[in-house]
């Protein structure tokens, strides 16, 4: 589980309360677009020391912690 | 000046490449200088680079065209130079040729390093750039991918996609402090243009004479500064291609 490492980088990068922050948010809701979500990978592999490298577009942060998780055990 | 930024100059042993990374070290940059054969070449530019101007030099070995290696590359220097600021995507080879008679491997190898291998570079530079929060990417096309050139349509449409990468890379990262431009350089006097020494082409160059390697790395210095400027194509081509 990465959930609670991307939503305190989401809440960092942006006005959102780490508390309102659901694995059903989206990331277009959130108000990071394709572009941020480049940089918010790359703060979030210094956050959990892992490399990310997202080769598809991941719509939720739900998504996004099942794709690093599956990254991480693959 | 560049002091305390890092370029990264691939096809840097020779050319216009060293040119260039011997210009921007003038200005207080670190250079990468990436090579794809020639070491010994490319570690006299670094050596120049680093008695003349007291700057950071590395060489690399890498075929830009390969996407692995690029990688693997890209996360050398990061690891070696901290970060990145300057990107200049000069490695280029010809195979010239009629495209009536033309090997596939010959479209294929000009394409593969020309296009392909800026690419690579790009794709793998651009998270360095963005954590830096800036990034300056100045592609080496040619007035062959302006005009074209009978000959060389491997090497003209390797060139005229550079020109489409840089406008797209451009638009796509201006947001976040990151500049593409190109260089369309014409005839300069390297080892590349030496087979061209004869052309008729030469005779039609409004400045009248064949360009030097330093006078392209001097258009490259200006976009390296030019924070205005991006999705630029900057002839240096005696005027051939207006």
């Amino acid at each position: 589980m990465y959930f609670n490492a991307i939503a305190k980088v989401i809440a960092e990068r942006t006005d959102v309360e780490v508390s309102s922050i659901k694995p059903e948010s989206t990331f277009a809701e959130l108000g990071i677009d394709s572009l941020d979500t480049v940089e918010l990978l790359m703060s979030l592999e210094d956050e959990i020391g892992v490399e990310i490298e997202l080769d598809r577009k991941v719509e939720t942060v739900g998504d996004l912690d099942k794709f690093i998780q599956s990254k991480v055990q693959g | 000046m560049l002091n305390g930024k890092t370029a990264v100059v691939t096809g840097g042993s020779r050319g216009i490449g060293a040119a260039i990374a011997y210009k921007l070290a003038s200005m207080g940059a670190d250079v990468a200088v990436i090579y794809a054969g020639n070491r010994d070449a490319a570690e006299s530019v670094c050596e120049k680079c680093k008695e003349d101007f007291g700057v950071k030099a590395r060489s690399y070995v890498c075929d830009v065209a390969d996407f692995t290696a690029v990688k693997d590359t890209a996360a050398k220097i990061k690891e070696d130079f901290g970060a990145l600021h300057i990107l200049v995507n000069n490695a280029g080879v010809t195979r010239d040729g009629l495209a009536a008679m033309m090997k596939e491997e010959d479209f294929d190898r000009v394409v593969d390093t020309n296009l392909k291998g800026a690419f690579n570079m790009i794709r793998h530079c651009i998270p360095l750039f963005l954590r830096s929060r800036e990034g300056c990417i100045i592609n080496i096309s040619s007035v062959s991918g302006l005009i074209g050139n009978a000959g060389q349509c491997n090497y003209s449409a390797s060139k005229a996609g550079l020109i489409g990468l840089t406008k797209s890379v451009a638009k796509e990262y201006a947001a976040k402090g990151i500049r593409c431009n190109a260089i369309a350089p014409g005839f300069i006097r390297t080892d590349m243009t030496e087979a061209h020494s004869d052309n008729p082409l030469l005779a039609m160059i409004p400045l009248g004479r064949m360009g030097e390697a330093e006078e392209v790395a001097d258009a490259a210095a200006y976009l390296a500064e030019a924070r205005y400027v991006t999705g630029e194509v900057l002839r240096v081509d005696g005027g051939i291609a207006m």
